[in-house]
């Protein structure tokens, strides 16, 4: 069954058209990677989706109701999330309390808040750094906090938008483990990368993007063979 | 662990039997005004400080509770104590009014749009004579000794009341600060699209936050036309009061619990330094642009006594 949808979505910035009739879907349980060159719209994609931006034309549904337009706090309450590629924490509030503001959004009580934001840091390995503020993490630290705070909302799908760009290869690889360990509890994943390696590993299922076109909806290995795909990332009027 | 168990008893005992240490009436008077200033900020502080809306308009919702209450009781003989409450429910209302549209503004914007809203509702009042008084403004009907109806000639009266208000907008930041409400709050200050992200509705939030924060502010107008038996535009929709109540708040610490407190207290502290016996008019002036605040409510105290 598909979970997420996009039908026909276009959205265009003045004279730019950044998302140009897109269509494809998330099903239940997959994990779907979301690929393309710098510029090509993926962000903007991840926005129209989480409520921050509307369509200019075409629908977006997701469980079986259509979401384009609708604020972002109810989208989330509806179970899809995303991290922002630019990360933002609550600067001056501690590690532990920015994931209660994901995780009160089920429990009005504080100490209940308390402590499934806890269980969340320590499956994110961060439990140690729980008093800390979070404007004082290292990029690693922050990129994850990202995904910690979304999670503790419980969300059916999540959007990840390049939580491994900037990280070590160590890094990546914990990351790459932790959003494993997430698939296997059953919640659904677009994941935007540029890290192919990473991208292969863990998608069912490949979606390309170049210039606001989808170019590619295929298997990874079909995709990473697609002549469409390697000119959009070798044809070199992108970087 | 039991010092700090201590802390709270002591500091309330300590804050009943102050006035015991005072042997002139004009330092009472100082002290009462500076726990009304604590009071107003840590109103402000709900929405200035923790949620982070920097409003420059609060006097507006001062006025509202002060121009209620005396309206009511002048009119219909209402008692301050529930004319007080009607002023609070009518400054929330005017929250959501202000809010509303000065929620979409970022920074600067909202401080000025706020600023704007009280410095419109002034002018209003100024323009309604028969109703309001006008810009010469409304005596409160003297009572002298009538605790029922928000009176008294001794000035231990005040203190005690405006010590209650001040406990009670400390207890109000407290639990705002430790529940899932002050969280948000707390979030949308720090990244309002990054809550929004997070199921948190922004809006519907610092709404909250506003109307809790205005009905707070309406009940220190109340108290302020009760003490000094006179109110007028100038005095209590001035701009220089909604900017000395964001000011006291920052400078202690906004969005902290004790931070308006301090604020308050250095307020005290450096007026006290400077003038200890004109500390009276200085604070008088400070709050209500004239000296007629110690002018006459002293004098009507000199004549109950
Ligand atoms: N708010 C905006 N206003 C104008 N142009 C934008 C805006 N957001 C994105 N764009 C443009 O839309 C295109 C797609 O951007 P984006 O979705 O961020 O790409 P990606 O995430 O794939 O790198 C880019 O050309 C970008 O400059
Ligand atoms: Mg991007």
């Amino acid at each position: 069954m598909s979970l997420l949808e996009f039908r026909d979505v276009t959205r265009q910035f003045g004279g730019l058209r950044a998302i140009d009739q897109v269509s494809f879907e998330v099903r239940e349980n997959e994990t779907v990677g979301l690929i393309g060159p710098n510029g090509a719209g993926k962000t903007t994609l991840f926005s129209m989706a989480s409520g921050f931006l509307a369509p200019s034309a075409g629908e977006i549904w997701f469980s079986g109701a259509r979401i384009d337009g609708r604020p972002a706090p109810e989208i989330c309450r509806r179970g899809l999330v995303r991290t922002f590629q630019i990360v933002r924490p609550f600067g001056e509030m501690s590690v532990l309390d920015n994931v209660m503001i994901g995780s009160f959004l089920h429990h009005r009580d504080r100490a209940e808040a308390r402590a499934d934001a806890l269980a969340v840091l320590r499956r994110f390995g961060m439990a140690e750094r729980a008093g800390q503020p979070a404007r004082t993490l290292t990029l690693a630290g922050r990129k994850r906090l990202e995904v910690a705070k979304v999670i503790a909302t419980r969300p059916r799908l999540l959007m990840l938008d390049e939580v491994m760009a900037g990280l070590t290869r160590v890094e990546m690889d914990e990351i790459i483990a932790l959003i494993r360990s997430l698939r296997d509890d059953g919640v659904t994943i677009l994941l935007v990368e540029h890290n192919m390696h990473a991208v292969m590993a863990l998608s069912d299922r490949v979606v390309v993007i170049h210039h606001g076109r989808k170019i590619c909806d295929a298997e990874p290995e079909v995709a990473a063979n697609d002549p469409a795909v390697v000119e959009a990332y070798l044809g070199g009027d992108e970087e | 662990m039991a010092a700090r168990a201590l802390l709270l008893p002591l500091g309330a005992a300590g804050a009943l039997l102050l006035p015991l240490a005072f042997g002139n009436p004009y330092a009472l008077s100082v002290v009462i005004l500076a726990l009304l200033y604590a009071y107003l900020a840590l109103s402000w502080n709900l929405i200035g400080g923790i949620t982070g809306q920097l409003s420059l308009g609060h006097a507006a919702y001062f006025g509202i509770g002060a121009y209620t209450s005396t309206v009511l009781f002048a009119d219909l003989g209402l008692t301050p104590w529930l004319g007080m409450l009607a002023g609070a429910v009518l400054a929330g209302i005017a929250a959501v009014v202000i809010g509303l549209p000065c929620f979409r503004l970022r920074g600067a914007y909202y401080a000025l749009a706020t600023l704007a809203a009280a410095v419109i509702l002034k002018v209003v009042v100024e323009n309604s004579n028969e109703l309001l008084g006008g810009p010469r403004g409304l005596d409160v009907r003297l009572l002298h000794d009538a605790p029922l109806y928000f009176q008294h000639t001794s000035k231990l009266f005040y203190y005690y009341v405006v010590l209650l208000l001040v406990g009670g907008a400390l207890a109000a930041n407290r639990w705002c600060l430790r529940s899932r409400f002050g969280y948000y709050l707390t979030a949308i200050r720090n990244d309002q699209e990054a809550a929004a992200a997070l199921g948190v509705d922004a809006r519907r939030y610092k709404l909250l936050a506003a109307v809790l924060s205005a009905a707070m502010t309406a009940i220190g107008g109340t108290f302020y036309a009760q003490y000094a038996l006179f109110i007028s535009p100038e005095k209590v929709f001035g701009v220089h009061l909604s900017v000395q109540i964001a000011v006291i708040c920052i400078i202690g610490g906004r969005g902290t619990l004790w931070g308006p407190l301090l604020g308050a207290l250095l307020l005290l502290m450096v007026v006290m330094r400077f003038e200890p016996r004109g500390v009276i008019a200085l604070l008088g002036r400070a709050l209500s642009g004239s000296r007629r605040l110690s002018g006459k409510a002293a004098k009507v105290r000199r004549e109950a006594a």
